[in-house]
């Protein structure tokens, strides 16, 4: 016989604003099989909780209800709490009436009612829950990094350090990310690379860090504690174990005009190159969309064609038959850390985006975006640091900075702010006036956002001490006139037409994710919003997890980040990473999958469906020993728990553990009595 | 808010919706569009399953046996499953079912089938008033218990189970959901 105890929460006012919580209790009271119904005001709290311990020690409960959040929310708090007084932790259900119910209801009866009918559900399934033991598996203590900016190096070096292996996995042929590519960082105005490269080195020396730079995670199978990641190694065409990375074939390549992605294409690159000098690691790669050989043997040239590197290396590393090849790494823990892309506004937009046609960028040379900035400022960049303008390479006079381009502006797709292009912008026009002492900066803006440590004194200092003019309003179009760049703008303050006269346009473009992060995302069954960035398990309480248990993120690809936080993520995610790998095993939710081998008819349905693979074929003897029959079994250390061999089996021969067909019934006849 | 964004009502017909849902997409969509306080019409039960691949389609018929009005089934959109595929089996097993329920006399309109990703709080939102608005215009279900030789809900004879289904145009689910998000 059932004994049911009822515990509705109030959530202080959460829940009883809408919901008359002491006429749920006396209606569940009289529910049967119920023998205890109380209310509180918190019954997360201690209190609360020990109310919970003492009605099943007292009334010898055999189920609980607890009428309060989610289960996503405090499932855990009470599972545990009932365990505490004796009771299986599955024996204990939540029934939510605060984020199904009271939040999203006015009407008081209405919602009290409904509270009566979620409380009754849940209790009619508690009278089906059974004791279930958790499941206990092993842990490889070995973390898959994908990504290698700053936010991917610095977990993998947290990791690392904490004593666990680390795979670290880089699309580019160098990490660094986008970190290397800047000049100076805010708010300090230290040098990028001077404080980024002595990590990557780091991560190359690391005894612990194993590293497949221009590489891509190809599959992930498996599931926490036990992951088996397939990476492609691209086809790089030079031998990683021969190379010494002396740049004799780069030096050698006649093809030397392709514009170089890591100067975010304002300067130029060899078809074999290295992104930049300190490369990490410094091995070449031959890109065979711009080789002459290989464009030779596009056009069906038979005759090998060039082949310059391969005569210059000496070591003979230059290999042009190299095919992608593939690596599977045992892990543990995944850490996605793949970072941003900038919002590129003027060439074919995907679906959702507007771009700035009116902007003129792509079309007007002296209109670039605040990573080609970046490069023009950079001393390792095309023009040695010194900043000249692209079209006729003069210094310019006049530079506008126009913030919040695709970022809130819902009307171009984009309604987040990028939060980082204030700091960013403020610190362009310091390092502009700093080489170019004569030159104005004029800055367009909608709100200046310096939250952060040492920022809004930062943003003050460009305005103040090195004279950037700040103009608030909104810029609505830029055009080639002459010699000069026509910006047209509005400044609200004075509730004037602006126009400038500019020799250089500088945009500061939104952050986004980067391309790729949806099929990425699924490889990893986790989830993201509809801008792309990945979502966490939760927006306070779990930034770092993601709803996949022993995936974690970290950096710009939740959400816009500047350096400082993507490394406060970074070792955020190291540190749950190292706590998972802290115990020899995992405890997991026994909510797998069951088959009844008397009734199963081994028809292998259930085979079919699972999308783990954890059906298993169990041979059935007579008497006499002989094998009779095959029936299907589920291996619960690779089960996951998703039941869909359970709805297509045709002799209802197995049963989800914790979601049987009993108890779903229970909750739809429930149903039937409101 | 409230009153306005709850659909009306007509002869104080309450429509009873059972919502089946997954646990990782609508289930979190819905605990969103909680937190978000994104105000609903009241008439929808949510019973959580660890994914829409769980579903089997007695569980739609004996809500409607036990006086579900309509019924709503969401989970995650194409190619986001938790488990990688249960969505699709849904999807499928959905399209066989929709036959069935045509033989059995439901009109497939008292059936919502719904893609809601946990980001999606508003999402989930529309589809519960909507579905309501849906199903209060079809009125009260009870050719099953008639078939049943039920009088649980009493009050107005029912259409014929084999009688054409009348009410809101409404898109057909299926192609929607080969469209994907």
């Amino acid at each position: 016989m059932a004994r049911i105890g009822v515990f509705v929460c109030h959530c202080g006012e959460n829940i009883a604003r809408t919901v008359d919580c002491a006429r749920v209790v006396e209606e569940l009271k009289s529910h049967p099989g119920v023998v205890h119904s109380e209310d509180y005001k918190y019954m997360c709290s201690d209190p609360g909780q020990a109310l919970v311990r003492k009605a099943i020690e007292e009334n010898d409960l055999t189920g609980v209800v607890v009428c309060a959040c989610s289960p996503h929310m405090h499932e855990k708090t009470f599972r545990g709490a009932a365990a505490k007084a004796g009771l299986n932790p599955f024996l204990c259900e939540m029934a939510n009436i605060r984020e199904h119910c009271s939040w999203i209801h006015e009407d008081r009866g209405e919602a009290t009612d409904k509270a009566i009918d979620i409380g009754r559900t849940i209790i009619e399934k508690v009278k089906h829950n059974v004791p279930l033991e958790t499941i206990r598996i092993p842990v490889t203590k070995r973390a898959l990094v994908i990504g290698g900016g700053i936010a991917g190096i610095q977990a993998a070096l947290d990791i690392a350090d904490g004593g666990a292996e680390v795979v670290l996995v880089e699309k580019e042929s160098s990490i660094g990310g986008h970190m290397s590519q800047l000049s100076e960082t805010f708010p300090t105005l230290d040098c990028s690379q001077c404080i980024l490269t002595p990590r990557m080195v780091e991560v190359l020396q690391h005894p612990r860090i194993k590293l497949h730079s221009y590489s891509e995670l190809e599959s992930l199978e498996g599931y926490i504690g036990n992951f088996k990641a397939t990476i492609r190694k691209k086809a790089r065409s030079v031998d990683e174990d021969l190379c010494n990375g002396c740049g004799d074939c780069q030096a050698a390549c006649p093809s030397r005009k392709i514009p170089s992605e890591f100067d975010a294409g304002i300067g130029k690159r060899s078809a074999i190159y290295v992104p930049f000098p300190q490369a990490v690691p410094n091995i070449p790669v031959l890109d065979r969309v711009n080789c002459t050989r290989f464009k030779a043997k596009r056009k069906g040239i038979e005759k090998d064609v060039c082949g310059k590197c391969q005569e210059a290396c000496l070591k003979g590393a230059i290999d042009y038959e190299q095919e992608d090849s593939f690596v599977t790494e045992d892990v543990g823990a995944v850490v996605v850390a793949t970072g941003f892309q900038l919002y590129s506004i003027g060439r074919d937009q995907p679906a959702g985006l507007k771009g700035y046609g009116e902007y003129g960028y792509g079309d007007v040379p002296d209109v670039i975006d605040g990573m080609q900035f970046e490069r023009l400022a950079s001393a390792s960049g095309p023009t040695g640091g010194e900043i000249l303008r692209p079209s006729d390479g003069k210094p310019p006079k006049t530079v506008v900075f126009v913030q919040c381009v695709g970022s809130r502006d819902p009307e171009k797709g984009i309604p987040y702010c990028s939060k980082i292009c204030c700091m960013y912008t403020a610190k362009h026009t310091m390092l502009y006036k700093h080489k170019v002492h004569d030159g104005k900066a004029i800055v367009f803006y909608m709100d200046i956002r310096a939250g952060g440590k040492g920022y809004d004194e930062f943003t003050r200092r460009a305005i103040e001490d090195d004279g950037a003019q700040y103009v608030r309003g909104r810029v609505s179009r830029i055009y080639r006139d002459g010699d000069v760049v026509k910006v047209w703008g509005f400044d609200t303050l004075s509730g004037e037409q602006v126009v400038v006269d500019a020799d250089m346009v500088v945009l500061a473009t939104a952050m986004r994710p980067q391309p790729g992060i949806a099929e990425l995302a699924q490889k990893l069954s986790i989830s993201y919003d509809e801008h792309g960035f990945i979502n966490e398990a939760h927006p306070k309480l779990r930034p770092v997890e993601t709803n996949t248990a022993g995936v974690f993120i970290a950096g710009a690809c939740q959400a816009p980040r500047d350096i400082p936080e993507s490394v406060a993520m970074a070792s955020a995610t190291a540190a749950k990473v190292l706590g998972l790998f802290s115990a020899d095993e995992l405890e997991r939710e026994p909510t797998v999958a069951l088959v009844n081998e008397q009734t199963c008819i081994g028809c292998f349905s259930c085979e079919q469906v699972c999308p783990y693979g954890a059906i298993e074929h169990v041979d059935v003897c007579d008497v006499e020993g002989h094998v009779c029959g095959v029936v299907a079994r589920v291996n619960p250390g690779v089960c996951q728990g998703c039941g869909t061999c359970v709805a297509v089996c045709p002799s209802k021969s197995v049963e989800l553990q914790g979601f049987t067909d009993e108890q779903i019934y229970a909750e739809i006849n429930a149903l039937g009595s409101w | 808010m409230a009153a306005t964004d709850t659909p009306m009502k007509p002869d104080g017909f309450h429509p009873r919706i059972t919502a089946f849902v997954c646990n990782w997409c609508t289930y979190t969509g819905a605990d969103l569009a909680g937190t978000s306080r994104l105000q609903m019409a009241s008439n929808v039960r949510i019973i959580r399953l660890p994914c829409t691949g769980r579903i089997d389609h007695m569980f739609i018929v004996k809500a409607f046996e036990r006086g579900a009005d309509g019924v709503i089934v969401s989970g995650c959109h194409p190619a986001d499953c938790h488990y990688t595929a249960g969505n699709y089996h849904a999807r499928r097993r959905f399209g066989v079912f929709r036959e069935l329920m045509d033989f059995m006399g439901i009109d497939p309109q008292r059936v919502t089938f719904s893609w809601v990703s946990a980001s999606e709080g508003a999402k989930w939102k529309d589809v519960v008033n909507e579905t309501v608005a849906r199903v209060a215009e079809l009125g009260p279900f009870d050719a099953y218990h008639e078939l049943a030789g039920d009088t649980v809900t009493g009050g107005e004879p029912a259409p014929g189970p084999f009688e054409a289904a009348s009410g809101a145009e409404t898109p057909d689910p299926l192609e929607e959901l080969e469209v994907g998000r």
